[in-house]
């Protein structure tokens, strides 16, 4: 593999590196975890009771893993229990091979990058500052950002078409633009892992095509990882590797898009009446609602 | 306003990192300059003004004959150097001090609950400081420990207790929404207020020394109230200023700052309780003087916009110079006797408040 600029360099030796026996970037085993009412912000309320019970996944380098369900079946939780927000009643989330309870919350920056479903973001700070707080891992107490941090946040705001308004104040900006200052950030964080709690639900078509199709180039070119909710079942079809479909805070099925997308198993799950049939050029599933039916 | 923050439109072409970091955050060193200039001009006009106006040119050679072999004012007035440096100096000095510690310390409420009217006054913490001091002058004890006065620890230990409960009750989610961070103020305020009112009425003969922690004011001041605020006001300045770019990343929400590396419970009770003991070391020296931490942090926010990083060090210095401002005109306005200060910035203070309150929607 060629060694990424991107990954920093202070990580363990051997993490992200290819190959079968490579360390999964993220490993989920076993992971119970009940909401935590005290750190829940203002907005998610209604999820307040949704638990995990007995979860497990993982993600390789390279590979993007879309993480489907209805609403309330623990998607959040999971990224949160991830990333250290939610602290798991019992089993395990491991880091590039580290247990995450015991690393701090800096080296857990390191190794995984979030973006937060309607992250809140203030509205005099311009898009380059804000962007350039994905630094923060990388820098000590009295560091400021220097020209290879302004270079990484230039380098991840062009990626994701952000660059054009790096010095316009996020109040200033839409929802859709605001949702991919927070991936330019992320993106900058320079982490091996990538959890996304729907990156794209303030998107357009054309936008929402871009950041997966901007996860999976950096799958690919330097084998990060990509943990995605996604909502829309199509697009996590046509963009993902592999999908994990949650129901009640439990693993329902995993695998290809062929393997979970079926016709029962979303009837069962969703409640709702959906056919599936293969995309006529990719031949990956559609999922449509079947409005005939009611 | 936007044209001081930035100084030239961005140049998207240019891969100078330097010059894209000054274009989106403006220099910083015009801003220290204004800093440096407004808060001499406050100091040579406290120096200067009072019932005895010294003229500007004597104030400025009694000043430097104090630099070690310098010796300009062998023509001044004897009368004219012990007050420039005897009366004046220290009362400007502290007034500098304290309005420098209680804007500093409101931008930090501000950072670190995520709203606007976060104010050392408004949400507590100074009648809270107050409240702590006052029992100490009224049991009468005499706790200073090698020159070094308990007095402000006292007036910690209420501060803190008003912090911890404003912030406990006030809490919704990971946020402090404005409205509950106010009444909760308000109302501890005026638990803390009828306390300190009933130890003063029980103690007739302190009341005096009690008034003025109460009403706030420098007409006490002297070295000895410099030296006793000196020793905390220095390293919780130090303390803050150091996480002036933690607390930009703070100014997100709570899961962003954790998802950012950001240990944010152990980081806000670091701020919390440094912002705290400087306005709690504020209070003992120099009384409840309310608003000053929500003017000057605004005011800063609005020419230079919200990095903290420039916001923490000119709210130091515009602080200082605004209270020493305030201060000049308490004892101008109604000579012979002196308004104490508190109602100076009270008038200044509560337009802007009610300004803020209005546009504020919770969120920040």
């Amino acid at each position: 593999m060629t060694q990424s600029p991107l990954v920093d360099r202070s990580l363990p030796a051997g993490a992200g590196s290819p190959g079968p026996e490579a360390v999964p970037l993220l490993q989920v085993r076993d992971l119970v975890a009940a909401y935590n009412r005290n750190s829940q912000s203002a907005g998610s309320r209604s999820r307040a009771r949704t638990a995990l019970r007995g979860v497990s996944l993982s993600v390789a380098p390279g590979e993007v893993v879309g993480l489907v369900g209805p609403n309330g079946s623990g998607k959040t939780t999971l990224i949160r229990a991830v990333t250290g927000f939610v602290r798991p009643v019992s089993g395990e989330v491991r880091l590039l091979g580290d247990d995450s309870a015991a690393l701090s919350s800096r080296d857990r920056a390191l190794r995984a990058a979030v973006v937060p479903q309607e992250p809140l973001l203030p509205d005099a700070f311009t898009a380059l500052e804000i962007v350039l707080m994905g630094r923060t891992p990388h820098l000590t107490l009295l560091q400021s950002e220097d020209a290879g941090d302004v270079a990484a946040a230039e380098r991840a705001m062009r990626a994701t078409a952000t660059w054009e308004f790096a010095d316009r104040p996020a109040g200033e900006l839409s929802g859709g633009e605001r949702q991919r200052v927070v991936v330019a950030r992320a993106l900058a964080q320079e982490a091996p892992l990538l959890l996304l709690d729907e990156p794209t639900a303030h998107l357009d078509l054309g936008h929402q095509a871009g950041v997966l199709e901007l996860m999976r180039r950096l799958c690919r070119e330097e084998r990060r990882g990509v943990l995605a909710v996604v909502h829309d079942l199509t697009l996590a079809a046509q963009y993902c590797d592999r999908l994990v479909l949650i129901s009640s805070g439990e693993v329902v099925a995993q695998g290809t898009a062929a393997e979970v997308l079926r016709r029962g198993v979303l009837r069962a799950v969703y409640g709702a009446a959906v056919d599936v049939f293969p995309h006529p050029q990719t031949g990956l599933p559609v999922v449509a609602p079947s409005a005939a039916e009611r | 306003m936007d044209v001081l923050r930035r100084s030239a439109p961005l140049d998207l072409t240019a891969d100078v990192a330097p010059a894209v970091l000054r274009a989106v955050r403006g220099a910083m060193w015009p801003r220290l300059l204004v800093g440096f200039v407004a808060l001499l001009a406050a100091v040579l006009l406290g120096l200067a003004l009072g019932p005895a106006s010294i003229p500007l040119d004597a104030t400025i050679r009694i000043l430097l004959s104090h630099l070690p072999g310098v010796g300009l004012d062998s023509d001044v007035p004897v009368t004219w150097r012990t007050i420039v440096w005897e009366v004046r100096l220290p009362r400007v000095l502290l007034a500098g001090i304290a309005g420098a510690t209680l804007a500093m310390s409101g931008a930090t409420y501000q950072g670190v609950f995520r709203n606007p009217l976060a104010e050392p006054y408004l949400i507590g913490v100074a009648t809270g400081a107050a409240l702590g001091a006052t029992i100490v002058v009224v049991s009468g004890v005499d706790l200073s420990v090698g020159g070094l006065s308990a007095l402000p620890l006292a007036a910690f230990a209420g501060a803190l207790v008003s912090v911890i409960v404003v912030y406990g009750v006030a809490r919704v989610g990971s946020t402090v929404p404005a409205t509950t961070l106010i009444l909760a103020g308000v109302a501890l305020s005026s638990l803390a207020t009828a306390i300190t009112s009933y130890l003063m009425l029980q103690n007739t003969s302190n009341t005096l020394s009690v008034f003025s922690v109460v009403l706030g004011s420098f007409n006490t001041a002297g070295w000895t109230k410099i030296a006793w605020v000196l020793p905390y006001a220095v390293p919780s300045a130090a303390v803050i200023l150091a996480h002036g770019r933690v607390l930009n990343v703070l100014s997100l929400d709570e899961e962003q700052a954790r998802g950012l590396g950001i240990d944010v419970e152990r980081t806000k009770l670091i701020l919390l309780g440094a912002a705290s003991l400087a306005s709690a070391a504020a209070v003992s020296v120099s009384g409840t003087i309310g608003f000053v931490g929500l003017i000057v942090p605004h005011a800063v926010r609005m020419m230079w916009g919200p990095d903290n990083r420039a916001l923490l060090p000119m709210s130091i210095l515009l602080g200082a110079a605004f209270l020493i401002g305030a201060d000049v005109i308490a004892r101008m306005a109604d000579r012979p006797s002196e308004i104490p200060v508190g109602i100076i910035t009270a008038f200044c203070g509560v337009p802007f408040f009610l300004y803020l309150l209005r546009r504020a929607r919770g969120a920040y």
